[in-house]
């Protein structure tokens, strides 16, 4: 099973001090390390601030764009992780280690893997890694 | 479980598919013994769930190159307390460190276990089994901590099991381990003289796994199958490692159920009632292995609940027929029963059995004096019950009230449907 985990926080990188980044950044270097090393890594990626985002949405055939992200919350999501695990439980687990838990909070989405799903993604078969 | 290309291209060895698959294999026979030890050496459920995983990925990685061990267990054990330990000490680095000094030293402790793990193997799994059904978890943690630290099975297949959505049944598993942590709930077996009633809490467990999949009504039914197998699975682990008369008298109780599956409903899914049942359909090896246990049961000492339901079980197994059933042993099982566990619903079962050996009308009154008390009001089996023995007796007035109130309480399908039959047929 896959399992997304959304990384949400009041500061991404970007905000913090110095210090408390580099930090920040070698504890990710850790977990990232070890769930390679585990087998759960799928993929990840950090988001640049939501200052820096863009929301689309088509209207009547027409393209408007507004600054910024289309929710607005006091945590922001900062990054995430595809993790493949047992169950959710285990994804559980895992999300706990991620360093932002301990500050902010991971949502645990599981990823849709229904036939119809893979079909339309593109997927020939249940292993594909999206 | 483990998962993808570890193994895959370890080039001159060609048998890294074969070793694969033999991981595979040790995975489902193993992995809950190992997982039972682990927990013992390092003190924590999820500590030792991780050591699980990371003990597997080694197999896969090292094993195509190096060969099976000659004990897999006994390396898996090792692999996955080292591994664990390591990674707490990694994590000590960014974590608090006093969480570290919280847990026994898994480094110091029992050398000797994880180099020579066939001893106190299944020890360890009866610690398991114990501590999930701990009496200070509720209920349906202690089913789905069972489920899923025992039998293996994942978050998501037991909430579809018990419809519940799986998030709720995750926080479930997580708040009850956490529980465990906090309350220092000890991992092991209890000693002489608190098994009993601890193992009455395990037994209930079982039972109720046991149920969930054989009262099957809503739901998937397939799932619900599994769950009884599942139960009968564990009920045969109890057994083989406490032979107590009780647990001996679950496991005949469990598979002389088991045993009318094919019968008691149609292929549609409509309830099919004992006495209407083609006992042809019976499977004789279940019944053959219920009865036996049922005997060991009744001599090893005062007979317990489940083996006095077991033995009322085995009797009706034995009989050819409905009529032909031994009444007059039932009813005096159900007295026995009773003497040990006074219960409306076992007192609805002997009136029922009365109604047989003694005719409708004992039968009738037996029930009117329980409903009259009003402890059965509102179940449903009550009123069926009552119902059936007025139509046998011709009053068929009575008889359409009593259906018509078993319907107003029953929520399940198939018994619906066998109530709204029985009402048609009166119409008649």
């Amino acid at each position: 099973m896959k399992y997304l985990c959304l990384i949400c926080a009041e500061k991404v990188m970007e905000q913090m001090p110095r210090a408390d980044a580099d930090k920040h950044f070698e504890e990710y270097q850790a977990f990232t390390d070890a769930i390679r090393a585990s087998g759960h890594y799928l993929g990840c990626n950090r988001l640049l601030p939501p200052d820096a985002a863009i929301t689309v949405r088509v209207r009547d055939g027409r393209i408007s764009v507004t600054d910024g992200p289309w929710v607005e919350t006091k945590e922001q999501l900062g990054g995430y992780y595809l993790v493949e695990a047992r169950d959710l439980n285990e994804a559980i687990q895992v999300a706990a280690r991620i360093p932002g838990a301990r500050f902010g909070c991971v949502e645990v989405r599981p990823v849709a893997q229904d036939l119809q799903t893979l079909r339309a993604l593109g997927f020939e078969t249940q292993d594909a890694n999206c | 479980m483990v998962d993808r290309d570890a193994a895959s291209d370890t080039g001159q060895q060609p048998s890294a598919a074969a070793v694969r698959g033999k991981v595979e294999e040790i995975y489902r026979t193993e992995s809950r013994r190992v997982f039972a030890t682990l927990i013992r050496l390092l003190g924590d459920f999820d500590l030792a769930e991780e050591g699980l995983h990371d003990a597997f990925r080694a197999a896969l990685e090292q094993w195509p190159q190096q060969g099976l061990p000659a004990n897999p267990r006994s390396w898996l054990v090792s692999a996955g307390r080292f591994k664990a330990v390591d990674a707490l000490r990694r994590r000590a680095r960014f974590e608090f460190v006093e969480d570290l000094d919280d847990r026994p030293d898994p480094a110091s402790e029992g050398a000797a276990d994880g180099d020579n793990p066939g001893d106190g193997v299944e020890d360890d799994r009866l610690r398991l089994i114990f501590t999930c059904c701990h009496p200070a978890l509720s209920a349906e943690a202690q089913i789905a901590l069972t489920l899923r630290e025992v039998c293996g099975l994942t978050t998501e297949e037991i909430a579809r099991a018990f419809l519940v959505a799986p998030p709720t049944l995750a926080q479930r598993i997580v708040r009850a381990k956490a529980r465990i942590r906090d309350a220092r709930i000890p991992y092991e077996v209890p000693e002489r003289a608190e098994l009993p009633a601890r193992l009455d809490s395990v037994l209930r467990v079982i039972y109720l796994v046991f149920n969930e999949g054989y009262s099957a009504s809503v739901g998937d039914t397939l799932t619900r199958a599994e769950l009884s197998a599942e139960a009968i699975r564990l009920g045969r682990l109890l057994v083989d490692l406490i032979p107590e008369p009780e647990a001996l008298g679950l496991l005949a109780l469990m598979l002389i159920h088991e045993s009318r599956r094919l019968a008691r409903s149609t292929p549609s899914g409509d309830l099919v009632l004992l006495d209407e049942q083609d006992r042809s359909q019976w499977q004789r090896g279940l019944i053959a292995e219920g009865t036996a246990l049922v005997e060991r049961a009744l001599v090893a000492g005062p007979a317990g609940p489940y083996a006095l339901q077991a033995a009322i079980a085995a009797v009706h197994a034995e009989a050819p027929t409905a009529a032909g059933t031994d009444w007059v042993q039932i009813v005096g099982l159900y007295d026995l029963l009773l003497q040990r566990e006074p219960s409306p619903v076992v007192e609805l079962n002997r009136a029922v059995a009365m109604a047989m050996r003694d005719g409708a009308a004992a039968g009738l009154a037996a029930i009117d004096a329980i409903l009259v008390r009003g402890e059965l009001a509102d179940y449903h089996l009550a009123h069926a019950a009552r119902a059936d023995l007025c139509r046998r007796l011709g009053r068929n007035a009575e008889a359409r009230v009593s259906y018509q109130r078993a319907l107003t309480l029953t929520m399940q399908a198939p018994e619906r449907r066998f109530l709204e039959r029985r009402l048609t047929e009166l119409a008649a």
